[in-house]
C-alpha cells in the first residue's frame, strides 16, 4: 500500500563490497596459519604424486597382464607392481588424513579468530556506525558469512593446490613423451578454460548479489518480528508481506541464478575430458598410422588426458566456492576495516580522583555534518553538584550525556574534568569517572548477579543487599528460586519497572565518582520512583551527577537546573530562581499541574 | 525435511519430474561412455584397424558425452530453480506464519528463535537442497544400473570384492552417523547462542561502553565461540577422515580387481582370456561408478542431518496454529467509540497468578478513560486486551457491542488507533511509518500525515529535517530520541484516524509541556474519539473522564480525580507523591 516502506533510503552498506581485496584481506588475515597450511599443502602434493603415478603404475600393471595374454603372465611382477601400488595407496591415505585433520583446525580455528575479530571490532566502531547498519546485517556476517568462508578455506585451498600440482605434473609427464599429442589434448581442453572463465566472470555477479540480498531480507524479518505488535495492531500485514515478498523474489533471482551458473561447471568440464579422451585418441591413431608413435603412448595418454581434465573440473569446482567466499570475505573484512574511533594506546595521562568539577567551553556538535545540535555551550559545574537538564525533546539533552562520555566527539571546543581535558585521557578512563543510567532499559540473559556486577569482580553479597534494597528489589529478588543466581531468560518475565530498577542498582554498585540519570525513572511508577530518588540522593550526595528528567518533580532539588532549548541553554538556575523568573521553565512546570481541557 | 517438499508449487514438481527424466538420461547416457571407450581401446590396441572405425566410435563418444552434457545443463537448471522456489515459499511461509502469530506464540519461541529458524534454518536447508538433490536422485541410480551391468561381466570373486568394500564403507558410514550426528545437532543451539550474545552487545552499546564492559562481553563471546568451535573441530575432524578413506577403499578395489584378475586370466583356459581381460577393464570402471555413487550418498549424509535439524525447527513454527480464533463481524452494534470490560480477568498461558481480576468499566464515545497503578499492577495487560494481542480469561472485553473475540481482526483493528509503551519505527522514512498499514479507509494522503505530525507536535523536529517527511528513518529509529520516536509512533495513531485511541505509557519520555499540549491538541482536534490513556504521571491523567486505580490487578478505584483524591488510598499515595500540598488542594 505504502511503497515508502519498501526503499531503505538509510545508506545502507551498499558500497561495492571490494570482491577482490576480500580474498587478500582474508590472506593476509589467514598469515598464523600458513605454517600449518604449508604443510597440509606438502601432504597434498605428496598425495597428487602419488595420484599421478597411481595410474601409471595401474597400466603399467595392465601391460603385464596383456602381455601374458598369450604365454603365461608374469606372476612375480604383478605382485611386485601390486605390492607397490599397495604401499603407495597407504601412504596417500596417510597424507591425505593428515592433510584433512589439519585443514579442519586451521578452518575452525581461523573461523573462530574471525568471529572473535568481529565481536571485538563491534565494540571498537563508533556509535554512530550503527545508525548506518541494521543489526541483522552484523549477525549475517557472523554467521553465513563466516560459515561461507570457513568452508572454502576447508576444501577450496586444497583443491585447487593439488588439482594444479596435478595439472603440472601431467603436463610434464605428457610433453616428455609427445608433444603433438599433448598440444591437441590442451587445444581441446582450452575450450574449456574458455568457458569456463566466461560462466565464473558472470556468476560472481550473482553471488555478490545473492549475499547481499540475503543481508536485506535477514534485515527486513528482524525488523518485522521485533516490531510484531504494532505491525499486527495497525493492519500492516500485507504491507510488510508485500515488501518481504518483493525482498525474497529478488533473492530468489539472484539464488538460482548463481546456483545455475556454478552448477554449469561441472557438466561443462566433464564433456571437455570426454572430447579430451576422443581427441588423444584419434590423432594418436593417426600418428599410428603414420608410425610416428607407438601403441604404449598412446595408452599412456588416454590415462594423462583423463588426469588431466579432472584437475581442470577441480580448479572449476574451487573457483566457484572461492567466489562466493569473496563475496563473504568482502562483506566481513569491509566491517572490521570499518573506520574505528581513535587509538587511544598512546594517551597516558590519567584522571583517577576528580573532584567532580567538569567545564564544558564552547561545545559545538552536531550528528552530521553542517547541521549543528550545540552550537556553543558553556557551563562550570562545581565538584559535588547535582545538574538537572531539562527541555523539550530534541533540546539536546541526550546528546549532552553522548558528549560527555565520549560516545560521540565533539565538533569544536572542550569538556574538561579538575582541568583535564577529556579527550587527553582514554574513552575508558572516561567511562570509569561515570555511573550511568539510560531510559533504554539493558538486561542481557545471564543471572541477576551478572546483570548487576556488570564485568566488576568482587563484589560482594552485602554489597549487592545494598544495593537492592536501596531499590526496594530486594525481597522480590528472594523470593526468586535462585535468589541473585536466577537466570533472567524469557522465562522470567520482569516489568520494565522492576528492569528500571535493576540497572539503577548496577549503577550504584558500580559506585563511580559522577553519575548520569538520562530519563532514568521514566518507566517507573510514582510510588517507586519515591524509593528510588530516596536512593538516588543517596547515591547523589557528594558526587557531581547529571540528570535528565521530564518529571520535573525528580529534579526541584537540583544545584542548577539547565533549560536547553535547541542546544542552547536559555535559562539556567535553582528551581526556585526559576519559577521566580516565569520564563521557559515556569512555562514547563506549570504545564503539568494545568488542566489540559 | 521431505515434509517441507509440499511447499513446492505444481510448476516446481513438473519441474523435479522433468529433472529426473534427465537426470536417467544423463545416468544412462555416462554409463553408456565406458563402453565405447573400451571399443576405441580396443581399436586403438588392435593394430591395423581402420581410421573410419576409430572416427566412427569417437564421434558416438562425443555425442553420448554432449548429450549427457545438455541433459546435465538443464538438470542444473532445474534443480537450481526448484531449490531456490522452495527456499522462497518456506521462508514466505515462514514469514507469513509468524505474521499470523499472536503474542502468545511470539513469546513461547521468541523473536530471537523466530528470527533465526526464517534465515539461518531455511539457508540451511537449501544448501543441502541445491548440493543434494541431484545427488540424491543421480547416486542411487547409478547404483542400481552400474551393478546390473556389473553382473553381465563379472566374476563372484569381483562381484564379491565390490560388495565387500560397499559394505565396509556402509559400517564405516554408519559410525561416523553415530558419532557425528549429535555433534551437527548441536551447532544450530551453539549458533543461537553466539547470535544472541552477538545481539546482546549490538542492542546494549551504549550501557557496554559506559560500564567499560567491552572485555567482559567478549569474554563472554569468546566462551560461547569456543565452544562452537569445539564442536565443530571434533564434528569436522571425523567428517574428514571419509574423502581419505574413500578414495582408499576405491583405489584398493581396482587394484584388487586387477590382481584377482591377474590369477583368474592366468587359470584361465587360452580362449576366455582375452574376454576375461577386457571384462575386467570394463568391470573396474563400473565398480567405480558403483562406489562412487555410495561416495555421493555419503556426502548427502553428511549434509542431511544439518538440514534435517533446521528443517525440524522450521516445521515447528510451520506446524504451531496460532491460538486466536478470528471472527466474522466486521461492523459493530451500532455504536462507536464505546468500550466495555465486562468482569474481565486474564492470566498469561501457563502463568499461574492472575494478572487482571474482575475488571469492569465502559468508556463512551469521546470519554478519556485512564489507567494508573503502581509498576506490574496490570495496566499494559488490560490494554493489550482490547485489540487482542491476547485474549481474556474470564469475562469480555466489547468494542462498539460486540465481544472482541467475534470481530474479523481487522475490522476491530480499523477501530484503534494503539500506541504502545515502546516506541517502534520501521527502517525506510518518516512517511512510511506514519502511514503504515492499512485502516480500511483508504490510504492517508500528505494532509492527513501533516496533520498527524502537528497533533503529535512532531512538526518542528521533522520540518527541521534535510527531507522532512521524507526523511530517512534507520532500523529500530536509531536515528531518533526516544521523544521524537515517541511522537512519531503517536502521530501514526491520529493519522489513521480510529474511533478509540489507546496509549500505553506512550507519553513517559514527553516533557510536561509537550505532553498537555499534544493532548490538549488530541482532545480538540479529535473530538470524538474514545481516549484510553495508561500513564505514571497524575498530571497527564487528572482531568480524565474516569480514573481506573488498579491495585495487583484488581480495581481499587473508579472515579473521576478529585472522587478519588477523597475515596481511594492508592490513589492519594500516588498524588501525594508527584504533587504538592498546594496543588493537590488547588
Amino acid at each position: 500500500m505504502n511503497r515508502n516502506m519498501m526503499k531503505r533510503n538509510v545508506p545502507l552498506d551498499k558500497n561495492e563490497p571490494h570482491p577482490k581485496g576480500g580474498l587478500s584481506a582474508l590472506a593476509r588475515f589467514c598469515k598464523p596459519y600458513f605454517p600449518a597450511i604449508a604443510v597440509a599443502l606438502v601432504c597434498a602434493v605428496g598425495g597428487t604424486i602419488f595420484t599421478i603415478i597411481g595410474p601409471d603404475k595401474l597400466s603399467e600393471l595392465t601391460d603385464v597382464i596383456s602381455a601374458g595374454l598369450m604365454g603365461g603372465i608374469d606372476m612375480a611382477a604383478v605382485t611386485r607392481i601390486a605390492a607397490t601400488l599397495a604401499v603407495m595407496y597407504g601412504l596417500s591415505f596417510l597424507l591425505s588424513v593428515l592433510q584433512g585433520q589439519l585443514m579442519t583446525g586451521v578452518t575452525q580455528k581461523a573461523s573462530r579468530q574471525l568471529r572473535e575479530a568481529i565481536s571485538r571490532k563491534v565494540n571498537r566502531l563508533p556509535i554512530d556506525y550503527y545508525n548506518k547498519t541494521t543489526f541483522g546485517d552484523i549477525l549475517s556476517r557472523v554467521t553465513n558469512d563466516v560459515d561461507l568462508i570457513g568452508q572454502t578455506i576447508q576444501s577450496s585451498i586444497i583443491t585447487f593446490v593439488s588439482a594444479v600440482v596435478t595439472l603440472v605434473g601431467c603436463l610434464v609427464m605428457m610433453f616428455v613423451t609427445n608433444w603433438v599429442m599433448t598440444l591437441s589434448a590442451i587445444a581441446a581442453t582450452l575450450l574449456g578454460f574458455l568457458l569456463i572463465t566466461l560462466i565464473t566472470s558472470r556468476s560472481q555477479k550473482y553471488f555478490v548479489a545473492r549475499q547481499q540480498e540475503l543481508g536485506e531480507i535477514n534485515g527486513h524479518i528482524e525488523e518485522a518480528y521485533s516490531g510484531h505488535t504494532v505491525l499486527r495492531v495497525y493492519n500492516a500485514e500485507r504491507q510488510f508481506s508485500e515488501t518481504f515478498e518483493s525482498l525474497n523474489e529478488k533473492l530468489y533471482n539472484a539464488s538460482w541464478k548463481s546456483q545455475f551458473l556454478s552448477g554449469l561447471m561441472m557438466p561443462v568440464m566433464n564433456f571437455v575430458g570426454n572430447l579430451g579422451y576422443v581427441t588423444v585418441c584419434v590423432v594418436g591413431a593417426l600418428l599410428a598410422l603414420n608410425g610416428s608413435i607407438t601403441f604404449g603412448v598412446i595408452v599412456a595418454f588416454m590415462v594423462y588426458v583423463r588426469l588431466f581434465t579432472s584437475p581442470l573440473s577441480q580448479i572449476a569446482q574451487a573457483l566457484t566456492s572461492l567466489q562466493s567466499a569473496s563475496a563473504a570475505a568482502g562483506r566481513v573484512f569491509e566491517f572490521l576495516e570499518a573506520e574505528e574511533m581513535e587509538d587511544e594506546s598512546g594517551k597516558t595521562k590519567t584522571l583517577l580522583n576528580p573532584t567532580g568539577q567538569v567545564t564544558f567551553s564552547h561545545v559545538k556538535f552536531g550528528y552530521t555534518p553542517g547541521r549543528p545540535i550545540i552550537k556553543d555551550f558553556n557551563l562550570d559545574v562545581k565538584p559535588g553538584q547535582k545538574v538537572a537538564i531539562v527541555g523539550p525533546t530534541g533540546a539536546g539533552k541526550t546528546t549532552l550525556v553522548n558528549l560527555l562520555m565520549r560516545f560521540y566527539e565533539l565538533n569544536g571546543g572542550s569538556i574538561s574534568m579538575d582541568g583535564v581535558n577529556l579527550h587527553d585521557i582514554t574513552r575508558e578512563n572516561v567511562h570509569d569517572l561515570f555511573g550511568m543510567v539510560l531510559q533504554d532499559t539493558w538486561l542481557f540473559e545471564g543471572t541477576i548477579r551478572e546483570n548487576l556486577c556488570y564485568g566488576k569482580a568482587g563484589i560482594t553479597d552485602g554489597q549487592l543487599d545494598r544495593a537492592c534494597k536501596a531499590v526496594g528489589l530486594l525481597h522480590f529478588i528472594r523470593a526468586l528460586p535462585h535468589g541473585y543466581d536466577t537466570v533472567l531468560d524469557a522465562s522470567v518475565s520482569l516489568s520494565e519497572g522492576q528492569k528500571q530498577l535493576l540497572t539503577i542498582a548496577r549503577a550504584m554498585i558500580e559506585d563511580a565518582p559522577m553519575l548520569i540519570l538520562d530519563e532514568a525513572t521514566s518507566s517507573v511508577d510514582t510510588r517507586t520512583e519515591i524509593l528510588i530518588q530516596k536512593a538516588m540522593d543517596e547515591l547523589t550526595r557528594g558526587r557531581t551527577s547529571f540528570v535528565i528528567a521530564h518529571r520535573l518533580s525528580t529534579i526541584k532539588n537540583a544545584d542548577i537546573i539547565l533549560v536547553l532549548r535547541d542546544g542552547d541553554v536559555v535559562e539556567s538556575g535553582s528551581h526556585e530562581e526559576l519559577l521566580e523568573k516565569g520564563g521557559f521553565y515556569a512555562e514547563l512546570y506549570n504545564a503539568q499541574f494545568s488542566d489540559a481541557a | 525435511m521431505f515434509k517441507l517438499f509440499r511447499y513446492l508449487g505444481k510448476r516446481e514438481w513438473a519441474m523435479a519430474g522433468c529433472a529426473l527424466l534427465f537426470i536417467l538420461g544423463q545416468v544412462w547416457l555416462d554409463l553408456r561412455l565406458p563402453e565405447y571407450m573400451s571399443e576405441i581401446t580396443v581399436l586403438v590396441q588392435t593394430e591395423g584397424s581402420a581410421m573410419g572405425d576409430i572416427l566412427h566410435a569417437g564421434g558416438l563418444m562425443l555425442l553420448c558425452a554432449l548429450g549427457s552434457m545438455v541433459l546435465a545443463i538443464a538438470t542444473g537448471f532445474l534443480t537450481a530453480v526448484v531449490s531456490a522456489s522452495l527456499t522462497r515459499n518456506l521462508q514466505s511461509a515462514l514469514y507469513h506464519k509468524v505474521l499470523s502469530f499472536g503474542s502468545e506464540e511470539m513469546g513461547r519461541f521468541s523473536t530471537a528463535s523466530l528470527i533465526t529458524r526464517t534465515t539461518n534454518d531455511v539457508t540451511q536447508v537449501q544448501m543441502v537442497l541445491s548440493m543434494g538433490l541431484q545427488m540424491l536422485v543421480k547416486a542411487p541410480v547409478t547404483a542400481v544400473l552400474a551393478i546390473l551391468k556389473i553382473q553381465e561381466k563379472g566374476s563372484p570373486q569381483w562381484t564379491l570384492l565390490t560388495a565387500a568394500a560397499v559394505i565396509l564403507l556402509l559400517v564405516v558410514l554408519g559410525l561416523q552417523m553415530v558419532y557425528v550426528l549429535p555433534k551437527f545437532k548441536k551447532v544450530q543451539k551453539l549458533t543461537d547462542n553466539l547470535n544472541r550474545i552477538m545481539r546482546e552487545n549490538l542492542t546494549g552499546l551504549r550501557v557496554v561502553r559506559a560500564y567499560n564492559a567491552e572485555n567482559y562481553q567478549e569474554g563472554k563471546f569468546t566462551g560461547a565461540n569456543d565452544a562452537l568451535t569445539d564442536n565443530n573441530l571434533k564434528a569436522g575432524r571425523a567428517t574428514s577422515l571419509m574423502g581419505p578413506f574413500m578414495s582408499l577403499v576405491m583405489n584398493g578395489v581396482s587394484l584388487g580387481i586387477y590382481w584377482i584378475g591377474a590369477y583368474i586370466i592366468e587359470a584361465a583356459g587360452m580362449g576366455d582370456k582375452l574376454t576375461i581381460f577386457s571384462n575386467m577393464v570394463v568391470f573396474s570402471s563400473y565398480a567405480m561408478q558403483v562406489i562412487m555413487s555410495f561416495l555421493m550418498l555419503s556426502i548427502i549424509f553428511v549434509l542431511y542431518p544439518r538440514a534435517q535439524v533446521s528443517a525440524q525447527r522450521i516445521r515447528e513454527v510451520l506446524d504451531t496454529a496460532p491460538t486466536m480464533q478470528n471472527g466474522t463481524e466486521t461492523r459493530g452494534d451500532g455504536t462507536e467509540g464505546e468500550v466495555v470490560f465486562d468482569h474481565v480477568s486474564f492470566r498469561y498461558p501457563g502463568g499461574d497468578g492472575y494478572v487482571l481480576e474482575d475488571i469492569s468499566f465502559t468508556a463512551h464515545k469521546g470519554e478519556t478513560v485512564a489507567f494508573i497503578g503502581a509498576t506490574g499492577s496490570g495496566k499494559s495487560s488490560l490494554v493489550n486486551l482490547i485489540p487482542r494481542l491476547y485474549d481474556v480469561s474470564e469475562g469480555s472485553v466489547r468494542v462498539d457491542g460486540v465481544d472482541v473475540r467475534d470481530y474479523d481482526r481487522e475490522a476491530l483493528r480499523n477501530k484503534l488507533g494503539y500506541v504502545s509503551q515502546k516506541a517502534v519505527l520501521f527502517a525506510g522514512d518518516i512517511r512510511g511509518n506514519i502511514t503504515l498499514g492499512e485502516n480500511g479507509k483508504g490510504p492517508e494522503d500528505n494532509e492527513t500525515v501533516d496533520k498527524a505530525l502537528s497533533i503529535a507536535q512532531a512538526s518542528e523536529f521533522v520540518d527541521n529535517l534535510l527531507d522532512g517527511v521524507n526523511a530517512p528513518v534507520a532500523q529500530g529509529g536509531a536515528n531518533f530520541s526516544g521523544g521524537q520516536k515517541q511522537r512519531l509512533s503517536i502521530a501514526r495513531a491520529v493519522a489513521r484516524k480510529p474511533e478509540i485511541y489507546i496509549f500505553d505509557d506512550s507519553f513517559s519520555a514527553l516533557d510536561y509541556k509537550t505532553d498537555r499540549v499534544l493532548r490538549e491538541r488530541l482532545k480538540t482536534e479529535t473530538a470524538g474519539v474514545t481516549t484510553l490513556i495508561v500513564a505514571q504521571r497524575i498530571g497527564t491523567i487528572m482531568d480524565a473522564d474516569r480514573i481506573v486505580v488498579l491495585d495487583d490487578g484488581k480495581a481499587v478505584g473508579i472515579g473521576r480525580h478529585k472522587e478519588l483524591l477523597k475515596t481511594c488510598p492508592v490513589y492519594q499515595e500516588i498524588a501525594a507523591s508527584q504533587l504538592s500540598k498546594e496543588e493537590l488542594e488547588r
